[in-house]
């Protein structure tokens, strides 16, 4: 029998090797799954993980690399806040959604106006709408101390059908014929999340992100408020102690993810989604939760979680066209690296050890 | 607008079967989390249930066979949360939504081949002469066997938690593993068995509506179910009567809007879509504004890693 | 713009794949699809089209395809990179995908595409669709005949050009066999959730509707149907075994002549942009065999209604027609003209409720 014996500190040399471990398990596993579909296993696994980076058209891919995974990283950094305190706001999607409903509201309001400062105003506003909505939650649990799980899950689903409102209604494109969906701010440069450098993939938002990353890491080590957070999350009491006010950072943690969710929201609906429809949202807000964890809530773990997702993402698209593997085999495959990343983790913080008696 | 077209027996008794699958689902989580443990890998668990069931239901023409392959399918899935949180410790919310996300896939791969296929069809339950009465015959005793099982589940649940010995040491896992692990109970033995045991309930929600309640095979089925059983726990205040209050009242307020519709109510579409997740949130705040009752029932050790360190 | 577009064109150019395919090459014709191809409806209907070119061309064609492809920026990568693997040939086949076909057509001079049920074109991008509100027309003029309740029920996802539409037509052919026929139309805000299309369809079945009809993705509602033993009608695909009693026919997505039809055209060279509003005529839109339930009179005047609506000699909005509110919107004999059908956000007289707004 083998059992788990806490390791003083984190193993420095684990902490780097357990992800590849878990990578290169899931490329196994992933293999045999393939396999057993009936594909070749190799193939699979360097069309998911190789073409992406190195094949002969990665200079497209490797920007889609970056636009994929922004708002992935952009949320994922504004939830690991709250995480590391034990506040949990898994309403990021419905965040995300009313940002971008009221960043491109914003935008269609100067519709056709040419100016300069409607783009900043739009960020402004996708930022306030994403922290609006997280912010019932949180004043919901300041006042009165109600589940922030349930309800900022519960207003994802309210914000899917504000979605399809407005793409049905109030931001319906006036020269669409009718159909749902809003203008598309692709063709109207004041409002446009373009790219910075073209060709890079490089918009707004993935600039937003990394950005965001410094400002992430600074505010966990070098801030008082970082230190209140993680002191929260050790042990809330002896935070009470230091002088932490638990309200004050329920507001600052749900409201900060709730901002940057939004901003995410808005740099996808005015770059690269181009307008408001009834199925805008992918799914960013429910993956982010998963790479805040795979980034260990640290800002560069979930800087590289983040791509990692986004690849597995782009190489994912790319096996299914070109080896015909079924779009499930690839969610399959993503479930399954999760499961070994999370489950490897284990190595970094404890140290396996024989023991002679069977103990349970 | 005709109102007097909805007959809130019939109303009731729909109800009843619209909320089935979730009833499953969430009193299955609520043990789940009675142990400490919160696992969000519901919805991966049901859609899992749905397939594993359909496909076994067809294949043995047996719909109790179905019932019980979404049950085991349901938790053998949870046991891998299981593994992974328990020994491998990690963390229950990531793994929890890696769980649905490989439930999705894993259920859409195995029913490739059972898409555009009718499963067997299950028998019901029409009680003899009870079926027949005036008002309750519709309501109470013309159901599929699956609305009474569910019913059984609950007080199964209700009377274990609260009056066997088996409930407390559940209680005390879930209340304080530390001491639950002095005493000498076996902390993740327990968090296994309760595990699984969701996991097998959820199997048996998303079976419901694959075999009964659609009754078919579409990947994705379950469309967000797993996450409406999560919200039904918390807003029983993790108590099992409360749990079925909860998706009646949700399956409930999901039908009313459809009815409400088919008789020629005008509302707001999407406001009306919004109503159950809105009302949801308004019954969250006033149980908690009533301060005490709810915290008293929740499990202190919920979500947080147990590591025997002696 | 400029900058990215002349990379692309120079890297498709260098690698030979910017022309259709030499002689002895395949043609490699993509499909980009909104659901997965399982999902008995909308998808799984365009990959039959896509299986029927590989049986019609053989080994002179290579057909790939994404299933599931969210609409928006996810599209518009899985549209470069097919574009860039070298397909010659790509149908997207949601409307969503309208703005990403532009963007990637733009970019990709050389590749043509094709564009389900959108309204904007290009010199390589084509558009179709299917005049399904002809179908709607024909289950109209079934129900107005089989209803007993004189109560039609009607499951709708959104109030989208295309759904009114149908509703519009549904109801003028039922009212004009059965004037005191009612509509009773549930919006159920969702394309594709069976559970929810499940209660509908029993909601509506409970408050007497004894007909159904359905604008969503999934066969739930049917499936209900034959359980309850009342009638429904399929929906984009034969739906005939979720309810080999309860279906009366079925409107079928026919894409297969259509697919046929373009990828010849590309490997004849004759390929040009073009707008196709196909109906019973061409065959996109068809009917699934009448049911035997339907009685032979009835079936017989189905059948003539097919067939005028095929040979042009009725169309499925011909005044007088008001619209909703009273307002004259067809005068005696006059048709609707495409325009005003594919914005169509109206009620026509006689139907109860209101639109969503």
């Amino acid at each position: 029998m083998l059992r788990l014996e806490k390791r003083p500190v984190p193993s420095r040399f684990w902490t780097i090797m357990t992800p590849v471990v878990a990578v290169v398990a899931t490329m196994v596993a992933g293999g045999l799954l393939f396999a057993f579909l009936g594909k070749d296993p190799v193939a699979a696994i360097r069309t998911i993980f190789w073409d992406p980076i190195f094949s002969e058209f990665a200079w497209y891919y490797r920007a889609q690399l970056l636009v994929k995974a922004a708002p992935l990283i952009l949320i994922a950094l504004g939830l690991s806040l709250g995480f590391r305190a034990g506040i949990w706001n898994i309403g990021a999607e419905g965040q995300y959604i009313v940002g971008a409903i009221t960043g491109a509201a914003v935008g269609l309001a100067f519709y056709p106006l040419d100016a300069w400062y409607i783009f900043p105003l739009m960020i402004l506003a996708g930022a306030l709408g994403g922290w609006a909505w997280a912010m019932i939650p949180a004043l919901l649990k300041i006042r009165f101390g109600t589940n922030e799980i349930l309800v900022s899950l519960m207003l994802v689903y309210v914000a899917e059908q504000l979605l399809a409102k407005m793409s049905l209604g109030l931001l319906k494109n006036p020269d669409g014929h009718g159909f749902p969906g809003s203008r598309n701010f692709q063709e109207y440069p004041s409002a446009h999340n373009v790219e910075l450098i073209e060709g890079t993939g490089m918009h707004g938002g993935v600039l937003a992100g990394f950005i965001a990353v410094i400002a992430a890491y600074v505010l966990l080590n070098r801030h008082i408020l970082g230190y209140q957070i993680r002191l929260t999350g050790q042990s809330a009491r002896a935070a009470r102690f230091a002088g932490v006010r638990p309200k004050l950072l329920v507001a600052f943690c749900l409201g900060t993810s709730g901002a940057l969710a939004g901003l995410a929201g808005l740099f996808e609906v005015a770059g690269p989604a181009g307008q408001i429809t009834i199925d805008f949202n992918v799914g960013y807000g429910f993956t982010a939760i998963i790479v805040a964890f795979l980034g260990r809530l640290h800002p560069v773990g979930i800087l590289l979680a983040g791509l990692l997702m986004a690849l597995t993402y782009v190489g994912g698209e790319i096996a299914q066209a070109n080896l015909r593997l079924p779009a499930a085999a690839i969610q399959a495959f993503q479930g399954m690296l999760l499961f070994f990343l999370l489950g490897f983790d284990v190595l970094a913080n404890y140290r396996i050890r024989p023991i002679k008696r069977e103990v349970a | 607008m005709d109102l007097s077209a909805i007959n809130p027996l019939v109303l009731i008794a729909s109800l009843m079967v619209a909320a089935t699958p979730i009833l499953l689902a969430a009193i299955g989580e609520l043990v789940v989390e009675k142990s400490g443990v919160l696992n969000l890998g519901v919805e991966g668990m049901m859609i899992t249930g749905a397939i594993c069931g359909f496909a076994i239901a067809v294949e043995s023409s047996s719909p109790w066979l179905g019932l019980l392959a979404a049950a085991g399918g349901g938790a053998l899935l949870a046991l891998v949360f299981g593994v992974l949180t328990q020994f491998f410790l990690s963390n229950q919310v990531a793994t929890g939504l890696a769980l649905t996300l490989f439930g999705l896939g894993l259920s859409a791969l195995l029913g490739q081949g059972y898409a555009g296929i009718k499963p067997p069809p299950s028998p019901r339950l029409d009680v003899p002469f009870l079926a027949d009465l005036p008002v309750l015959g519709r309501v109470l005793f013309q159901h599929d066997y699956m609305v009474y099982i569910s019913i059984l589940i609950v007080a199964c649940v209700w009377a274990v938690l609260k009056y066997t010995r088996a409930g407390l040491i559940l209680r005390a896992v879930g209340e304080s593993h530390d001491a639950a692990h002095a005493l000498g109970y076996k902390v993740v033995r327990i968090r296994l068995m309760a595990i699984a045991f969701g996991g097998a309930c959820a199997g048996l929600g998303g079976a419901y509506l694959s075999l009964i309640r659609v009754p078919q095979w579409t990947e994705g089925m379950t469309a967000g179910a797993g996450w409406i059983a999560l919200a039904i726990v918390v807003f029983a205040s993790w108590r099992p009567w409360g749990v079925l209050l909860g998706a009646y009242l949700f399956g409930g307020v999901t039908v009313l809007q459809l009815n409400l519709q088919a008789a020629g109510l005008e509302l707001p579409v999407e406001y009306l879509s919004m109503a159950p997740y809105l009302i949801t949130i308004l019954v969250l705040v006033i149980m908690s504004a009533d301060r005490g009752r709810a915290a008293l029932n929740a499990p202190a050790a919920l979500g947080k890693i147990f590591h025997a360190s002696s | 713009m400029n900058h990215i577009r002349s990379i692309l064109a120079a890297a498709a150019l260098s690698l030979g794949l910017a022309a259709p395919a030499a002689a002895q090459d395949p043609l490699k014709v993509g499909f980009v699809y909104v659901g997965p191809i399982g999902d008995f409806g909308w998808s799984y209907q365009h990959d039959q089209g896509r299986l029927a070119v590989e049986e019609e061309f053989g080994d002179n064609v290579e057909t790939v395809y994404q299933e599931s492809v969210p609409e928006g920026a996810d599209a518009e990568r899985v549209l470069t990179q097919m574009a860039l693997s070298g397909t010659d040939l790509i149908f997207t086949t949601s409307f969503g995908y309208m703005d990403p076909t532009l963007n990637v057509a733009k970019k990709f001079p050389n590749v043509k595409f094709e564009h389900a049920t959108g309204y904007k074109r290009a010199p390589n991008v084509s558009t179709y669709s299917g005049r399904f509100y002809e179908g709607r027309t024909v289950l109209g003029h079934i129900a107005g005949h089989m209803t007993k309740t004189n109560k039609i029920g009607y499951i709708a996802s959104f109030p989208i050009p295309e759904v009114v539409r149908g509703i519009n037509a549904a109801y003028l052919a039922a009212k004009a066999v059965n004037p005191d026929v009612k509509f009773s139309v549930v919006w159920v805000s969702t394309w594709f959730d069976p559970a929810k299309e499940a209660d509908a369809a029993n909601a509506l079945i409970d408050q007497g509707a004894d007909v159904l009809m359905q604008h969503t993705d999934s066969p739930a509602a049917m499936t209900i149907a034959e359980d309850k033993g009342i009638y429904a009608f399929g929906q984009a695909s034969d739906m005939e075994r979720f309810g080999p009693n309860a279906q009366l026919t079925a409107i079928v997505d026919n894409w297969n002549p259509y697919y046929i039809e373009r990828v010849h055209a590309v490997l004849e060279g004759t390929w040009e942009s073009q707008d196709s509003w196909h109906g019973l005529a061409e065959g996109m839109t068809q009917m699934a065999p009448l049911s035997d339930a339907i009685p032979d009179d009835v079936k017989a005047s189905t059948q003539e209604i097919i067939d005028k609506l095929a040979s042009g000699e009725m169309h499925s909005f011909e005044g007088p027609i008001n619209r909703q509110d009273g307002s004259a919107w067809l005068a005696e004999g006059e048709r609707a003209e495409d325009g005003t059908l594919l914005g169509m956000d109206f009620y026509v007289e006689g139907i109860e409720g209101s639109l969503p707004k």
